[in-house]
């Protein structure tokens, strides 16, 4: 399968690779995908106090698309606020990307990895 | 590193190059000086020379397998050999039943082979193999039913490369007076064959998996005692009626001359592709959570399936664009199917996902093994610093104690 440049150049230089402390009270962390699926993805966001996500970092197991739609995200979340974060779809993400048809599902993993984060935090906000 | 060429061919297994030797014998059966003419016209010597040099390839590819040249007929390929002996077997002898028995990691020319036949009335048993790759005798037997025509089970596994005891069920099948069909695309010249001892009544046999030519293979038909098939394809009765078409001199030669090289070279070219295999596993085998598939002792020398664990097969691919390997992982659509041979031994998902098959063959330096050891440990790290998994591990978390969320 031919990759795309972008998808090539994320996986090969991928940006915000790694682990914030989940036990952070301003640490969202979202993991989506299975291991049996060939694919598992963990996104996570440091956020300030008024809203803003400070941070993005991530490890993905998966195909190249699959590393580099969460590769991308974290450069796209990175000083946005929750809200606008959560506008981020995988449409975006496959535009972006150049995602064949087949890797589309990875850009909605992407997605749903946001989602999972952000929830994660406005969770313990709540509690 | 300065005369490596890159990429380097690991994958042997899916198909090989021609031969230098079988090309030129190739050549010169297509143009108008050469032996261009019809093997079945017996009218004029155009006719005569080409019928002769399609009995010469017969008598070499029979020679490699110790048959009789009368009992090989030319196919397309392994999986028309493979349609034609069991669809052709299961017509024929539908009377004496409809019960077929094979194993789970066949090639899908069987596999799919027998999902027809289901569809026609017929019942299939698909044997699980041990995780090593093998099928266990004593299953099999308890499989064999009154009513059971055949037994379809390959000589070497594609993605594994494990050798199954064909001698020994054959003698299971003869006995019990079953008809024994073995799919040899991957052993012909890489494992001896000897059909005189060997109690198979069917063999498949493929060019392009030996340094011959794509499109042409053929079925061992067995004469005593002698198999009976019903044809797939009608037309002018070519091949004794079991396989009608047009000859192709220059694809039956090519193959006839890969057989040929084959039974003079295979015992040394093995020695050599042996050392390199083992040369590359010793490379990977002590890296941390790295898994051999299939049976190390019962394998072809020219084989290594590994998995390197939290890894997704498709992604190290793409960071071994330097290497031409095949994975176990196919990761192309929303419901990511691992390889089902590995998945059938019994290996999990992630370790299916994970896993590289490495082929050698007859043009596989030693400097290449060695240059493809350091990429491949460069990559896996890379890759598994990325890896959630890999960090879950490392944790200490068990991963199927995690609840994942299937997708």
């Amino acid at each position: 399968m031919a990759y795309s440049e972008k998808v090539m150049d994320h996986y090969e230089n991928p940006r915000n690779v790694g682990t914030l402390d989940k036990d952070a009270a301003n640490v969202g962390t979202g993991m989506v995908g299975a291991p049996a699926c060939g694919d598992v993805m963990r996104l996570q966001i440091q956020v300030s106090d008024d809203g803003i996500i400070e941070n993005a970092v991530f490890k993905t197991y998966g195909c190249g698309s699959a590393i580099a739609s969460s590769s991308l995200v974290t450069e796209w979340m990175k000083g946005k606020t929750l809200e606008e974060a959560k506008k981020i779809k995988n449409l975006d993400i496959a535009e972006e990307l150049a995602l064949p048809p087949v890797k589309v599902h990875c850009s909605v993993l992407a997605e749903d990895a946001i989602s999972a984060a952000v929830e994660d935090y406005l969770k313990k906000r709540a509690g | 590193m300065s005369n490596l060429k890159l990429p380097i061919y690991f994958d042997y297994s899916a198909t090989t190059p021609v031969d230098e030797r079988v090309a030129e014998a190739m050549i010169k059966c297509m143009t108008f000086d050469g032996n261009f003419g019809n093997p079945a016209s017996r009218s004029h010597a155009f006719g005569w020379n080409s019928e002769e040099a399609v009995e010469e390839a017969r008598g070499h590819v029979a020679a490699l397998i110790n048959a009789d040249p009368r009992e090989i007929v030319w196919t397309s390929g392994a999986t028309e050999s493979n349609n034609l002996a069991i669809k052709g077997v299961a017509h024929f002898y539908k009377k004496n039943g409809k019960h077929i028995i094979t194993s789970k990691t066949e090639h899908k020319a069987v596999l799919d082979t027998c999902r027809q036949l289901e569809r026609e009335g017929y019942d299939v048993t698909y044997l699980d193999p041990e995780p090593n790759g093998l099928i266990d005798l004593k299953k099999l037997a308890d499989a064999m039913r009154d009513d059971t025509i055949l037994v379809s089970i390959m000589h070497v596994n594609n993605e594994i490369g494990v050798i199954q005891d064909i001698a020994a069920i054959g003698e299971m099948c003869r006995e019990r007076k079953i008809i024994f069909h073995v799919d040899a695309a991957q052993s012909a010249g890489k494992v001896d064959i000897d059909l005189e001892k060997m109690k198979v009544d069917l063999m498949s046999f493929s060019a392009h998996k030996i340094y011959g030519p794509k499109g042409i293979g053929a079925l061992y038909v067995r004469r005593k005692p002698r198999i009976r098939l019903e044809a797939q394809m009608h037309g002018g009765g070519h091949e004794r009626g079991m396989r009608s078409g047009t000859l192709a001199t220059h694809q039956i030669v090519g193959m006839g001359e890969a057989f040929r090289i084959a039974k003079q070279e295979m015992h040394a070219e093995n020695d050599r592709i042996m050392k390199l295999r083992n040369r590359l596993w010793n490379g990977f085998k002590d890296m941390e959570e790295v898994y051999l598939n299939g049976d190390f002792e019962h394998r072809v020398a020219g084989n290594l399936n590994v998995s390197f664990n939290f890894v997704e097969g498709e992604s190290l691919i793409m960071a071994l664009k330097d290497i031409a390997v095949s994975s176990g992982s196919a990761c192309t659509s929303s419901s990511l199917e691992p390889s089902y041979v590995l998945r059938a031994l019994g290996r999990s998902d992630e370790l299916a996902h994970s896993s590289l098959r490495f082929t050698i063959g007859r043009y596989t330096k030693e400097e290449e093994i060695d240059y493809t050891i350091n990429l491949v440990k460069q990559a896996v790290s890379k890759l598994r610093d990325l890896s959630p998994l890999w960090d879950m591990f490392k944790e200490g978390v068990d991963l199927n104690s995690v609840e994942w969320a299937a997708h």
